[in-house]
């Protein structure tokens, strides 16, 4: 199944999900589109002037552009995602959008789905990290049951 | 008295709170605000699942919660928030969504600054207040009677004369002093049926005149332009049973209306930049050379890819213009990019405001501008636009529709 990730960018959070079975919805992938694509020419991201204006199905004109430029990209991952999982809190390190109002807005749209989720705080011990990794991998499998 | 739920997050600290209940208070419509305690707070803003940094716009939320719970008693909606807080314009979009997904009661949502004055918020509570008020008229589909609508809009005024469901008159002519403008119009309508004034069994007037040609008349109906518009333009139409979205590219202002069996139910109208108006096209066909209702057909002919055009503002658009057409650019394209560029702002500025519902009726002088329409339709994924005929007169139209709810009266016999 494919499982969108918060944050969307957690390399941590995608190998969990891939040695589950299941497809991690990630923006790297997104962005290597672009990068790669020699037809837009707008570094470092390739991101242009119609990103912004496309995440307009994600928000309103008046929030700012970075805001819809990023919706740009999640947008679509949200909508295609089977099922997904936020991790709240988490450091810079293990993953980050760099936009807050971003992440309010994906984490409420992934909510509004209502496709199956976890929700998790970022563990802080290693007590917590275990539990955390228990709790993921019990969540994608029963994925896996559901989906036959 | 109408009560309108108040979801809001900084018109206290911007100093315009009293401005809004001033706009609430002259349609007879009374600003309140939702209940919601501390623990409600909480658990509202969960369940909503919006974790937004600012506890204002959390309690926003738990007053949206507690309207859809049925915890506050309202007949409408009105959702504000700071102009360029980005946190308040998400929710205040998703909260939209979410009382109309969950509620039948009408919404309209507004971004403020310390300068918002009363005036500015009139036409929306008045609407809001029309359609809760008066739901009973605006429900009418047929036109009886003789009646004379007159729309006095900041272009142009627009006047019909209907009998038994027909027009049977029209007049156009463009906005100067507006009662002697209403008064040529008038002419213009009853010219060739016989009628005059005083045969007539009720006067309809919309638009930005309405008030001063109104009390003028002693009109029977004086009504802002949302609900009278959205009336015309399904009774136009032929749509007048289920859903649609009204959209009417004005002179000055934009309306997007949905409507629900010919009643409005959300609509947002904007007025900020005239770069997304009809006064831009009207700018762009002078330039270009040629008469307004020529634009259209040009524009049609021409590729809006081969003209550099931004109408973003209507300065610069304009020096776009001048600047593509001193490159050698196609009268063809320049027209075709100019409506191209009209209709991306308002697809942009207002369309993103509220869900489009199909089919989607474009009306106004606008919507006339063939190259408009075919724009539009292009920039949301080749939709059918329908364009009813006499649709330059909707406001008219459904004025004189209305007042002819109001009882027949014959002027003569007063």
């Amino acid at each position: 199944m494919k499982i969108a990730l918060f944050p969307p960018n957690s390399l941590i959070l995608a190998d969990l999900v891939e040695r589950r079975g299941h497809e991690p919805l990630v923006i790297q992938k997104e962005i290597r589109k672009r990068v790669t694509d020699v037809e837009i020419d707008s570094p470092p991201l390739n991101i242009t002037e119609e990103e912004p204006i496309k995440g307009l199905k994600y928000a309103a004109i008046e929030v700012p552009s970075g805001v819809r430029g990023r919706m740009a990209i999640f947008g679509p991952l949200i909508d295609e995602a089977d099922a997904a999982i936020i991790m709240e809190d988490a450091p810079f390190g293990f993953g980050c959008i760099g936009c807050a109002r971003t992440n309010e807005l994906t984490m409420f749209c992934l909510r509004k789905r209502g496709i199956p989720l976890l929700e998790l705080k970022y563990p802080t011990t290693r007590d917590e990290t275990v539990e955390v990794v228990n709790k993921i991998n019990t969540f994608l499998d029963s994925l896996e049951e559901k989906n036959g | 008295m109408v009560k309108i739920a108040q979801i809001s997050c900084g018109t206290d600290y911007s100093g315009v709170q009293k401005e809004i209940e001033k706009a609430a208070a002259t349609f007879g419509a009374e600003m309140i605000i939702p209940e919601a305690d501390l623990d409600y707070i909480d658990e509202a803003y969960k369940k909503f699942g919006f974790n937004a940094a600012s506890s204002g716009i959390r309690l926003m939320i738990a007053r949206a919660m507690s309207v859809v719970e049925g915890k506050t008693k309202a007949d409408a909606v009105f959702i504000a928030t700071c102009f360029r807080c980005s946190e308040g314009a998400l929710v205040r979009n998703e909260i939209r969504r979410f009382i109309q997904q969950n509620t039948r009661l009408p919404v309209v949502t507004y971004s403020f600054t310390e300068r918002t004055k009363a005036d500015e918020l009139f036409i929306r509570m008045e609407a809001l207040s029309t359609i809760v008020a008066r739901r009973s008229l605006l429900a009418r589909e047929k036109q009886e009677g003789l009646t004379i609508g007159i729309d006095s809009g900041s272009t142009t005024t627009k006047v019909v004369l209907m009998e038994n469901n027909k027009i049977i008159g029209t007049g156009w002519l463009p906005t100067g002093d507006v009662i002697e403008t209403a008064n040529t119009g008038m002419d213009q309508a009853f010219e060739g049926t016989g009628y005059k004034l005083d045969d007539v069994d009720g006067v309809g007037v919309t638009g930005y005149g309405r008030l001063t040609i109104g009390h003028h008349m002693n009109a029977e109906l004086i009504q802002e332009e949302l609900s009278v518009n959205s009336k015309g333009a399904v009774f136009l139409a032929g749509h007048q049973k289920g859903e649609a979205t009204v959209l009417d590219i004005g002179g000055m202002d934009n309306k997007v209306i949905t409507v629900n069996d010919g009643i409005p139910d959300n609509f947002t109208m904007g007025g900020i930049c005239a770069g997304a108006s009809g006064r831009f096209l009207e700018m762009t066909a002078r330039r270009l050379g040629v008469d307004i209702t020529e634009l259209g057909p040009l524009a049609l002919k021409g590729n809006h890819e081969k003209a550099e055009l931004n109408s973003y503002c209507i300065v610069f658009g304009i020096q776009d213009l001048v600047t593509s057409l001193a490159a050698g650019g196609r009268k063809e394209d320049v027209a075709s990019a100019a409506c191209f560029s009209v209709a991306e702002q308002v697809y942009e500025q207002q369309l993103q405001e509220i869900d489009v519902r199909e089919p989607l009726i474009q009306v106004g002088g606008t919507s006339l501008i063939g190259g408009l329409v075919d724009a539009m339709s292009t920039i949301l994924g080749g939709i059918d636009i329908i364009v009813p005929d006499y649709s330059q007169y909707i406001g008219a139209v459904g004025a004189s529709l209305l007042v002819s709810g109001l009882g027949t009266k014959n002027r003569s016999k007063d």
